[in-house]
Formats: structure tokens, C-alpha cells, sequence
């Protein structure tokens, strides 16, 4: 587990020395979730046929910040690379582009984390599709605040059981 | 465990419910033209639902200044709750999808506006409202992946069933027209202006639409005489650019493969494919060089009814999804408007005339959203 | 039109969100697309954006696109030709 408390997602992307120039054309919230991932995996490959890799991601705000930010470059001309990002599941596109994850990928939307649906959700996936590991949690991005928090499940578990408990415990 | 669909209901352009939607299908009456309610700069052609808000709002039974997503949702999912007409004492879930939620009221109060004005502005209080306005209480999801969204709460509500959580879901979604969708749409130059022309060799792009369509899925104790089975479904991400689809449509492919495995099916058992069908150069040939991939050579009949109802981004899946279930019931094949030039890379091309009366045993319904997001439904005949 | 291809090149940077690049790092004749800078769809649109913004151009079709924002020195000509 890595904290990087109060560091602009610029200055996280330096730390962690991570070469990818799209990075800058993300809005904030696909930052978030692209450099959460690219954490969550530093040193972790995943040796698991692409199409078995899924995401599944959830906030409360989906992608209202962005959406503001569009919303004001109306006032001018519109911004085609902001609207781009006024949904909330681009961030997981951002992240199976990077990574070539192929598998399933959702984005709900919650007033709070949920740890018992994120596990009952993640776990019928691996029960009934080909899903051999899944990259989930929440990524939440709304003006000066920012929350990410992925947990990384593969179907043949290792040190730390999936459980609710556990994902409370990162993130209650 | 099946599946069963027992109930289903849609409101778009072309009608509201499903016998007027029927009749619009059969006689080729397309619900896009000049914007009569938007306000707006732009002269593109749109595909609105003809009821002012205050008139959705006395059918749907919720307040006059709720979000038009909302009023168009409450709508559609009250007819599916009343034909599917569900014992009580069962747990009932909504899962309802949608990508602008409010936006349509805090547009217009942005940025001066009262805080009142924005407190649905996001996806999942739309749902809530509805889900209120339902009496649902048992379980309540917002899902929000674009074009996808409503097939994806569709495939989503029949796992919660399987996996024994709950015994019905009301599961679809809806999106209202508005300006910020407008100018986005316009700012990426995917808007044709002139109505859609799916699959058409000279195509330009596709034209918004607004509505609402839902299923109402349950258990296999909880319907006696369902209209259809929700056999197969799958989703996969194709990894490939924010709003752009991959020149083979790997992503589309795998989803109907996967759909296909899922529901034990192979391609020649499709007896018709709901495109995804946007009008877009680049869906088209996404999609259809999928198709070529999965399907060749032998093409089952298929057709955009984004050719009707425009492309009604979050109530798209669901919407369709309805179409699917009626052509089922009752052996019909819809045509895709506008179709003059067939595309000249794919050996095949969609139906251009309604039939009734043909044995469809089993549909493919495609959803595919930006961010890569690909979702492909499969309905069966009981 | 060289003080006009160093202006654009700025723009470019600025209006793409290019951080890592310095406009001495873009050749006049270098493509944007697809090689060289490899720019993509949603670039080109921000593209069009820019020429509206800061030229008052307004390019009539998305199909002129590609002719217009080869390189540099494209769209300086273009600029130069509409203004």
C-alpha cells in the first residue's frame, strides 16, 4: 500500500518516474485513477490473458469536475479533449489503453464506497465470466479533493483474502 | 438458472410505449427533425420526445421541475412494472442507467442559479427519485459507462438475480436531451446534419436523441409466462483510444463472442442483430468488420433503429433491448432508415424494410461506449 | 511565416497539453500525426479549436483536416492564406 498525501497528481506522476506524455491530456480524475493503477501494479505484471483482466471502478460524483470545466469553455468555444472526459468511465478506458486490459469494466455511481457490493460484484465476475483478476475500488475527484483507493483480486488468491472486512479497512 | 424477461417499456421520438414505438417501426416513421424544445445554436436535426416536461411529469406522477431524464425513466419503467405485474412481498431491485442525470437543469441554472436547482445533477439521484416514485427500496444502482450504461444495468440486474440477491430487477435507463451533450457531440464533429444514415457508404455521423427503455428480469419461480429469456451477455473493454472504436472492433468482437459462448449459441443461431448503428465512419466499420469477423459468410438480417430514435446515449441499451424483446413476441424485423449505399468494405448490408411474421428465436443487441466500453445483449424465445 | 510557425508551435504545446515538449523540439516540416508528434482524433478537433480561438478560422469540414494540420508549416500556409 503507498500514500501520497497532499502532492498534486503532477508531482505524484514525477515521483513516480512513470513515461507517459497522454498523461497530460487526462482530465484529473483519469490522472487519479491512471497513476492509482500504475501504483497498484508498479513491480506486480500480470501474467493473465488480457481479455481476463477486468475494471470496476465507482464514485460518488462521477465526472462532475469535469463536467465544470467543460461547462465554462462553452461560455468561449468548446473544448473537444474536455467533453471527452465528462463521463466517468473513461478513466477505465484510460487505464485498459495503458495496460491492454480487455476484460469486462464497469463504473457505478455511489453516495459512498461500498465494500459489500464491490466484493459480491467482483466475485460473481470471476464465478461467471473468464475473469481471472480484477482491478477495483473508487476514484474520486472533485475540485481540490481527490480519494483513490484500488485493490487488485485475482481469482487465485495470495496473502490477503477479498474480503469486506479487509476492504474496510484501506477504505471505510 | 434462466433468466426471464417479464416485462419491458420504452418512450423515445418515435412513441411513448410500446405499441406506438411498434407502430413507428412498421410504417417507418423516424422521430428525428428541427429541435422543437432544445434551445440551442446549432440547426442539427434531434430526436426529442414530443411531451413538454410539464406533460411527462402528469404521466410519470413526479413533480414538474424533476430532471426530464427522470420523468422520461419513470415513464418507461412503469410500464414494464405493470406488465410484468409482480407478486408482492419479493425483493425488487432498480438498476437504471443514465450519463447527464440533472444536467438539464443545472445547465440552464449554472452559474448563477439556486442551489436547489442542482441538487439532481448527479446520475444517481436521478435513479433515486425514480426508484422512489416505484416504491422500490431493496436495491438501488446507478451505472454510468456512456452508450453502454443501460445494457450494462441490464446484464448487471439478471447477476444479482442469479446469484440469488435479488428476485426482480427493473433494469434499463434513460437520457434527456441537452445542451452540453449537443455541443459536445458537436465539438468531436460526429453529428451529421442531415437525419443518420447507419451503415451507409456516405454516412456523417449520428444524431441525439432522447428517451428511456426497461426490462423488468426475474427468476425463473417469480413469471409463469415470460415474453423472453435474457440468455446471453458479456462486456469488454477494447482498450483502444477515449472515443474512438479499434479498426477491427476488437472490442465489439469479443463482446458478441462472449455472449455468444455465454448464452451456448453459435453465430448462425442469431436470427437478428440490433446494431449499435450510430451513423458514425467510425462505428460502422468498427462494428461491422466485427461483425464480418464473427458472422462470415453467413449474415443474419440486422439493422440500426438508431435510424429511428436517434442515439439516445444512457437509455440506448435499454431502449433497444425493448425493440429486441418485441421482435421476439411477434416475429418482427426493422428496417434501417436512409440506407442508399451500402458500405463498400463489408460484404454485407443492413434490411431496409419492416417484416412481421419471421421466425426470430434468438437477437443480438450491440451497446458500444466511448471510453471502449463494449456491451452485447442476447434474447431468447422461451 | 517563420515568427508565425514559432507562435503556432507554442500554441500547439499549450492548447494540446504537449508539457514534456519545448517548441524548439518540433520541426517545421515534422508530421503531427500519426508519426512525428503522433497526434490523434480528439488533437486534430483541439486543433480546429485553436485556429477558431486564436485566428478567427473557422475550417468548414472535418475532411479539410488532415491537408491543413500536416505539419507547421501547413497550417501557417493556411493561416496565412485565410486572414
Amino acid at each position: 500500500m503507498l500514500h501520497h498525501e497532499g502532492h498534486s497528481l503532477e508531482q505524484v506522476y514525477a515521483a513516480e518516474e512513470i513515461q507517459y506524455p497522454k498523461f497530460y491530456k487526462m482530465d484529473a480524475l483519469s490522472k487519479l485513477g491512471f497513476l492509482a493503477a500504475e501504483i497498484l501494479l508498479k513491480d506486480r505484471p500480470l501474467k493473465y490473458p488480457k481479455e481476463d483482466i477486468a475494471v470496476i471502478l465507482s464514485n460518488a460524483n462521477s465526472s462532475l469536475d469535469t463536467d465544470i470545466r467543460y461547462q465554462q469553455s462553452t461560455k468561449d468555444i468548446p473544448s473537444p479533449a474536455l467533453f471527452v472526459y465528462t463521463l466517468p468511465n473513461i478513466v477505465i478506458g484510460e487505464i485498459c489503453i495503458r495496460n491492454g486490459f480487455k476484460g469486462e469494466n464497469s463504473f457505478f455511481v455511489f453516495k459512498a464506497f461500498d465494500a459489500t457490493f464491490i466484493k459480491r460484484y467482483v466475485e460473481s465476475l470471476m464465478d461467471e465470466t473468464p475473469t481471472q483478476a480484477c482491478i477495483c475500488g473508487w476514484v474520486e475527484f472533485l475540485g481540490a479533493q481527490y480519494h483513490a483507493a484500488l485493490w487488485l483480486v485475482e481469482y487465485r488468491a495470495s496473502d490477503t483474502e477479498f474480503s469486506i472486512e479487509n476492504l474496510k479497512k484501506v477504505y471505510g | 438458472m434462466n433468466i426471464f424477461v417479464a416485462g419491458a417499456g420504452v418512450i423515445s421520438a418515435i412513441g411513448k410505449g410500446k405499441a406506438e414505438s411498434l407502430d413507428a417501426l412498421e410504417k417507418g416513421r423516424a422521430g428525428m427533425g428541427p429541435m422543437q424544445r432544445l434551445q440551442s445554436i446549432h440547426p442539427l436535426p434531434v430526436a426529442e420526445v414530443p411531451y413538454s416536461n410539464a406533460q411527462l411529469a402528469q404521466i410519470a406522477c413526479l413533480p414538474e421541475t424533476a430532471p426530464r431524464t427522470a420523468l422520461l425513466s419513470a415513464i418507461a419503467a412503469a410500464e414494464a412494472l405493470q406488465q410484468a405485474n409482480l407478486p408482492s412481498g419479493i425483493r425488487i431491485g432498480f438498476i437504471s442507467a443514465n450519463t447527464i442525470g440533472g444536467m438539464d437543469k443545472t445547465e440552464v441554472a449554472f452559474p448563477n442559479g439556486k442551489l436547489r436547482n442542482f441538487q439532481y445533477h448527479e446520475c444517481g439521484s436521478v435513479t433515486e427519485m425514480v426508484a422512489d416514485r416505484l416504491g422500490i427500496t431493496h436495491h438501488v444502482s446507478t451505472i454510468s459507462t456512456a452508450c453502454s450504461s443501460s445494457a450494462n444495468a441490464i446484464f448487471f440486474g439478471a447477476r444479482l438475480i442469479r446469484h440469488g440477491y435479488l428476485d426482480a430487477v427493473v433494469a434499463g435507463g434513460a437520457d434527456a436531451l441537452a445542451k452540453f451533450t449537443l455541443n459536445g457531440f458537436n465539438t468531436l464533429m460526429i453529428l451529421d446534419s442531415n437525419p443518420c444514415k447507419p451503415f451507409d457508404e456516405h454516412r456523417q455521423g449520428l444524431n441525439l436523441g432522447e428517451g428511456a427503455g426497461y426490462l423488468v428480469l426475474t427468476s425463473e419461480k417469480i413469471t409463469k409466462s415470460p415474453s423472453a429469456t435474457l440468455s446471453g451477455y458479456a462486456n469488454a473493454n477494447d482498450a483502444y483510444h477515449q472515443t474512438a472504436s479499434s479498426p477491427g472492433g476488437q472490442g465489439s468482437l469479443q463482446a458478441m463472442r462472449e455472449a455468444l459462448k455465454k448464452a451456448n449459441l453459435k453465430p448462425g443461431d442469431i436470427d437478428y442483430i440490433n446494431l449499435h448503428g450510430t451513423g458514425t465512419q467510425n462505428n460502422d466499420i468498427s462494428e461491422g468488420s466485427a461483425i464480418q469477423t464473427l458472422f462470415d459468410p453467413d449474415y443474419p438480417p440486422m439493422s440500426s433503429t438508431k435510424s429511428f430514435t436517434g442515439h439516445t446515449l444512457g437509455g440506448s441499451g435499454g431502449i433497444e433491448a425493448v425493440f429486441s424483446i418485441m421482435a421476439l413476441e411477434g416475429g418482427y424485423l426493422y428496417p434501417n432508415l436512409r440506407l442508399e449505399t451500402p458500405m463498400k468494405e463489408l460484404p454485407f448490408s443492413p434490411i431496409t424494410t419492416f417484416q412481421k411474421g419471421v421466425n426470430v428465436r434468438h437477437v443480438l443487441s450491440n451497446s458500444f461506449g466511448f471510453g471502449g466500453n463494449c456491451s452485447s445483449l442476447i434474447f431468447s424465445k422461451v | 511565416m517563420d515568427k508565425l510557425m514559432a507562435e503556432l508551435k507554442r500554441q500547439i504545446i499549450t492548447q494540446l497539453n504537449l508539457k514534456d515538449m519545448t517548441p524548439e523540439s518540433i520541426g517545421d516540416d515534422e508530421p503531427l500525426f500519426v508519426e512525428g508528434l503522433g497526434l490523434d482524433s480528439i488533437d486534430a478537433l483541439e486543433l480546429i479549436v485553436l485556429l477558431q480561438q486564436e485566428y478567427k478560422i473557422k475550417l468548414a469540414h472535418a475532411d479539410e483536416g488532415p491537408a491543413v494540420f500536416r505539419t507547421v508549416r501547413t497550417m501557417a500556409q493556411y493561416i496565412t492564406d485565410h486572414q
